[in-house]
């Protein structure tokens, strides 16, 4: 597991350094059950992903109440939370992704306005 | 008949559940601890403790009282805060192996997070409540939870999910403590005590003169009655202690025995038997007039008599009393070897008043003393803190009185001041209070020594010269005739004018009796004369009347005879020969 991510962490790097565009994304969503919440949340991430990373990109959906661990080692407090891994910074979006430019934003796909 | 109906209900209403905090003093305030299963809501500054209270909450509740807790750490990681409390003597990592204690760093970092429309607070929920039920945690720690509000944006979310999570937590039964940073005009700079209401505790860190002091409020506790005022509390190797609310009552038991106060003639002041123990003695008096000389005498005598004395100095250093001590005499050092006398000597400015004060206690508590000196009183007196000091010195003379510590305070009286006067205003906790005064007479400063009160036992009204001698004080009568009062010198003067007065009175009376014996003799001499002189004219006179009865006689026989010679008759014979 580490030594893939640090496969994943060199490979990102090298990407980065070639300076490539087409960045691959690792994303990980954090809901809490299928509240309204969650369900817009998913949706609307599915929405912006297939749009704006269609092809590069992983979406991991994980439900709290289910992996409540996850909870403390991903240091989620707020649901729905998705979190950017890939590439680096780290980031937390958190809401319903309702707002899509501060979405693309928190992807690095925007700059701040 | 009918049946007596059966009375209502005798049991008390039930009364609020409590948690024992297990902090020194604080469940005294609160009456047992804090509402069961409620949250309740610690703010203060930055710096005043509210963390520690926190930890020490769950630490306690975890080793003392069985019930595991929750630690969740909005500002501090687990590693630092472990760290922090170890050096108050908790385990951190012990009781985590144990399962008694869960820490959960809550790490948020407002740059790494975008919203992107609604959320709530459903991560931190499913967190806590994980941690709670993987203990079974009946004490739950958010600290400080406001800090979601600089981590996280959209207030209006936060505040109605905060409102869930204390509901949440009460639904959950467990004992909460929320902390908050104190804002300009309210408890907590969010607000939070409109949501957790049940049982808010102020703290507060402040300095005056230099002195630093900590102080423990008790703002509001719904359903239970509790100590309303600022109670100062410390923080030191043993965790929190508020101080102490043990000795607000006055029902110290008394005890009739009395011990030696070191010095023979001042017990016989003090109605034959010296102080009673357990009552507080106050010695005040002017800058050298042997205030420490007569503690230092009463701590002698302690020892001698296998007591343990405590010796609180704060203005000169142990080996400094113990030579000036030796040269009066008075020697204290074996004392200090033997274990049976401890100083404690610090500057009074060394550490706030309560601070003071529990070191005081604590020392106490671990030493056990029989006697206990404070010398002086006056270094707690920092500018205007005189209330404080006194509040401090009344608990501090409550203590002792309660732990049967006999205690003895020295106080230095300003020249400008009347000597029935103390700095602190201590003199209604003094049970005997004895003043040292200077009197200026002839150019020189003596020491006297009086009595202004002594509860409970019949003392001297005199005042006495006290002489420091190179074996201890020493009283002495004052000289008080028409002359005034005098001392020193001037009694030595005045006392040897009246030797001398005596002496001559004394010669002009043996004169007076010579004389009188001289007279006397005089007398009787001349009476032995005159006596003399009778004899002499009563021997005369005796050979007179006895020729004169001799001629009668003869003058008879001869008229007998002629009347014999005559014939006369026989009757004359007759009466002649029965004179015969």
């Amino acid at each position: 597991m580490s030594k893939k991510s640090v496969h994943d962490s060199v490979a990102v790097f090298e990407q980065a350094l070639l300076g490539s565009p087409e960045k691959h994304y690792t994303l990980k969503l954090y809901v809490a059950g299928s509240s309204p919440q969650s369900v817009r949340a998913i949706a609307n991430v599915k929405k912006i992903c297939d749009e704006y990373l269609h092809g590069r990109y992983e979406l991991q959906i994980v439900d709290l109440y289910q992996q409540p661990q996850l909870a403390q080692g991903e240091q989620i407090i707020a649901a729905p939370t998705l979190i950017k891994k890939l590439p680096l910074p780290l980031r937390r979006i958190i809401g319903e992704m309702s707002n899509t430019e501060r979405v693309l934003v928190g992807l690095d796909l925007r700059k701040k306005a | 008949m009918a049946k007596p109906k059966p009375k209502p209900e005798s049991k008390s209403i039930p009364q609020l559940l409590k948690a024992p905090t297990g902090i020194q003093g604080l469940d005294e305030i609160t009456g047992g601890g804090l509402p069961k299963g409620r949250p309740t809501l610690v703010c203060g500054s930055a710096g005043c403790g509210k963390t520690l209270l926190a930890m020490e909450f769950l630490v306690r509740g975890a080793t003392q009282f069985n019930e595991p807790g929750v630690f969740m750490a909005f500002e501090e990681t687990a590693k630092d805060l472990t760290q922090n409390v170890a050096s108050l003597g908790f385990d951190l990592n012990d009781l985590i192996a144990r399962k008694k204690m869960v820490l959960d760093f809550v790490y948020i970092e407002r740059s790494e997070i975008e919203e992107t429309g609604e959320y709530d607070l459903e991560g931190l929920f499913i967190r806590l409540g994980l941690a709670i039920d993987s203990i079974g945690a009946k004490r739950v720690v958010l600290d400080t939870i406001e800090s979601l509000f600089a981590g996280l944006p959209n207030p209006l979310i936060l505040r109605a999910e905060l409102r869930r999570l204390f509901r949440w937590l009460k639904d959950k039964g467990v004992t909460a403590i929320i902390t908050g940073e104190r804002g300009d005009e309210t408890l907590t700079r969010q607000g939070l005590e409109e949501y957790v209401s049940d049982c808010v505790i102020v703290l507060d860190h402040r300095v005056s003169d230099q002195a630093s002091s900590r102080r423990l409020r008790v703002v509001k506790y719904r359903g239970s009655t509790h100590g309303t005022n600022e109670y100062p509390f410390l923080i030191d190797e043993d965790g929190i202690s508020v101080l102490p609310v043990t000795s607000l009552g006055l029902q110290h038991a008394v005890s009739t025995e009395r011990i030696p106060t070191g010095i023979a003639r001042l017990d016989a002041m003090l109605g034959g038997a010296g102080y009673y123990r357990g009552s507080s003695v106050l010695i005040s008096g002017t800058a050298g007039n042997g205030k420490s000389s007569l503690a230092a005498h009463f701590v002698d005598a302690a020892c001698r008599r296998g007591e343990r004395a405590l010796y609180f100095a704060f203005e000169e250093s142990p080996s400094q009393i113990i030579r000036n001590m030796r040269s009066i005499g008075i020697n204290l050092e074996p004392w200090v070897k033997k274990g049976l006398l401890f100083f404690q000597a610090t500057r009074p400015s060394f550490a706030g008043l309560e601070m003071q004060l529990t070191m005081m206690h604590k020392k106490v508590n671990t030493f056990k003393p029989h006697v206990v000196v404070v010398d002086p009183l006056n270094g707690f007196v920092i500018g205007g803190n005189e209330v404080e000091v006194k509040s401090m010195l009344m608990r501090l003379a409550d203590f002792l009185k309660t732990n049967q510590v006999t205690s003895l305070f020295t106080s230095l009286t300003s020249g400008d001041k009347p000597s029935e006067v103390t700095d602190v205003a201590m003199s209604a906790l003094i049970d005997t209070w004895l003043i040292l005064r200077n009197i200026e007479i002839g150019g020189e400063r003596n020491r006297a020594l009086s009595i202004l009160k002594s509860r409970g036992m019949a003392h001297s009204n005199q005042i006495r010269e006290c002489l420091l001698s190179n074996h201890g004080v020493e009283l002495c009568e004052v000289y008080v005739g028409a002359g005034g009062v005098l001392t020193g010198s001037a009694r030595l003067a005045q006392e040897a004018l009246e030797q001398a007065g005596k002496l001559t009175r004394k010669q002009e009376t043996e004169r007076r009796q010579l004389e009188l014996e001289s007279k006397r003799r005089a007398l009787e001499e001349q009476i032995n004369a005159m006596r003399a002189e009778f004899v002499v004219r009563e021997t005369e006179a005796l050979k007179i009347i006895g020729q004169e009865q001799a001629q009668e006689a003869q003058l008879l026989r001869e008229r007998v005879e002629m009347g014999l010679s005559r014939k006369a008759d026989a009757a004359t014979i007759k009466q002649k020969k029965r004179s015969k």
